[in-house]
């Protein structure tokens, strides 16, 4: 018995060999062969796109750091100039990846890239209420984002543009993205609200707990009908109105008693008090 | 603009998404319920009795598939093409189902791998994506792999039925799919889970040959 299996072992082996030799040149190998570079193919781009939607991501952060120092500095002009550099530079990152996106179906690679998009956003709508004290909307928004390429192709272009439609390439974001994006903003919006009362400026936070407000029932008409995400944001973003409104109480209520330049000490002390509190809603 | 139109015309075009989904997920319910029935009649090959009428079934299958043929052109109606992986998810699952189904029918038929194209073609669709509506690569290689699984089940009851012979073409089959699954570059994706699977499909056929073959009751090469 183990003999005869011992002696059946390499028959076997030998058999699967030559199946094996076979198989490699017949027409499910081919087939696969195929299916691995489609795969490969698929796969590197959507890398790329995670890749560039990193750096995007990174950038637009800055940006809105970069943002911030404004309630600090008394020329704003300087710091709105250098952001608005810093998010050509973004819009560039998102040109490659339109220019990745060339072709293909928007969506097929949407969750490689949606987290830098919705940073873009984030970024783009700050800037925008900073200087304009309103909300960019989703058109204003995509009407940037539209590229021309670069000397190599324009020289192309020149040639055969009649043919190909001109040079132009544009990126849409999409509705969901944007909305993340707004929400994304909201707190943003509370940190400049918190740190403008630390530099005595009275008017910002009740701009902003206006503009907050009117944000937050935006969101709330638009409910459960949008994607998931957005009813899980809609959750911070009733913390910071909280916030916001709280701080406005404080300096209505207190504005009158308190001379203003104690008005920061007040407040701080107000909002180390309130934090805890969050913790158990 | 003022933040209130902004908001609702961005809750007009939420709504009209919600409204296309809808659509979708009716004719995907009729296409899984279409799907269900063609299995029903697949399933029938595992019966002993069922083993002589293999070809009727694979016939009335094949029937089946006319009206699935006609349900997937209401699907391609519902939406614009060009939108094909926003919506992908509703019709992810089912579109596997019937790639499975489809491979099935074929390899009962010929007892060969059906390529993507035939696939695409029994399902009236396109196999590359410009063209409109098709079939991801990822779904025909998920539809494969569920055949797989299917097939080491035909293994153990062609024994069962007295088909000493069917274990040993499965299994020159499968090993065959298992070298070729080999050359992909597989993230970790679901496809990489199901593909997972597949080595106790091939190892559960190896078994059923090795005790055909101990017991001298599978031909000789």
């Amino acid at each position: 018995m183990d003999r005869r299996e011992g002696e059946g072992c390499p028959r076997r082996n030998a058999d699967a060999a030559q199946d094996r030799d076979v198989n490699s040149s017949s027409p499910v190998i081919a087939a696969f062969k195929v299916f691995q570079q489609e795969l490969d193919t698929k796969h590197d781009k959507h890398e790329r796109l995670v890749k560039i939607s990193r750096d995007v991501t990174i950038e637009s952060k800055r940006t809105i750091f970069l943002l911030h120092r404004v309630t600090s500095v008394s020329n704003t002009d300087d710091i709105l100039k250098e952001a608005d550099v810093k998010l050509d530079a973004v819009r560039q990152k998102i040109g490659q990846i339109a220019e990745e996106l060339r072709g293909e179906d928007l969506f097929q690679f949407h969750r490689a890239f949606t987290p830098g998009i919705q940073e873009y956003v984030e970024a783009v709508t700050f800037l925008h209420y900073i200087r304009h004290r309103s909300l960019i909307s989703l058109e204003e928004i995509n009407a940037m984002l539209v590229f021309t390429r670069g000397e190599q192709e324009e020289l192309k272009g020149s040639v055969e543009a009649p043919q190909t439609g001109g040079p132009v390439l544009t990126f849409q974001v999409t509705p969901s993205d944007y909305l993340l994006g707004v929400a994304d903003l909201t707190g943003e919006l509370m940190r400049l609200c918190i740190s403008s009362v630390g530099n005595g400026d009275i008017d910002t936070p009740f701009q902003v707990s206006q503009f907050l407000r009117q944000i937050h029932d935006g969101f709330s008409y638009i409910g459960n009908t949008g994607p998931y995400e957005v009813s899980k944001k809609l959750h911070t973003l009733r913390q910071s109105l909280g916030k916001v409104e709280d701080a406005c109480y404080a300096l209505r209520v207190r504005g009158s008693e308190i001379p203003k330049h104690m008005l920061a000490d007040v407040f701080s002390s107000r909002t180390t008090h309130l934090e805890p509190e969050e913790g158990v809603v | 603009m003022s933040v209130t139109e902004m908001f609702s015309s961005i809750q007009g075009s939420l709504s009209a998404d919600q409204d296309v989904r809808e659509d979708i997920r009716k004719v995907v319910q009729a296409l899984e319920q279409t799907g269900r029935e063609i299995l029903t009649v697949l399933q029938s090959v595992h019966q002993t009795a069922g083993f002589k009428e293999i070809p009727s079934k694979c016939e009335r299958a094949r029937e089946l598939f006319s009206t699935v043929r006609t349900q997937i052109a209401e699907l391609k109606t519902k939406f614009p093409t060009e939108q094909y992986y926003r919506f992908h998810e509703h019709w992810r699952f089912v579109l596997q189902r019937l790639a499975f189904l489809a491979t099935f029918v074929v390899y009962l038929e010929t007892e060969t791998l059906v390529v993507r194209e035939e696939v695409a073609k029994i399902l009236g669709i396109e196999v590359v994506r410009e063209k409109g509506f098709h079939l991801d690569v990822e779904d025909y290689l998920a539809g494969v792999l569920i055949m797989a699984s299917e097939l080491s089940r035909l293994a153990v009851n062609s024994v069962t039925a007295g088909d000493y012979t069917r274990p040993l073409r499965i299994s020159n089959f499968i090993n065959g799919l298992d070298s070729g699954f080999r050359l992909l570059n597989l993230k970790n994706d679901p496809l990489r889970k199901r593909y997972d699977g597949l080595k106790y499909d091939v190892k559960k056929i190896e078994e059923v040959v090795y005790d055909l073959s101990i017991r001298g009751l599978a031909k000789d090469p």
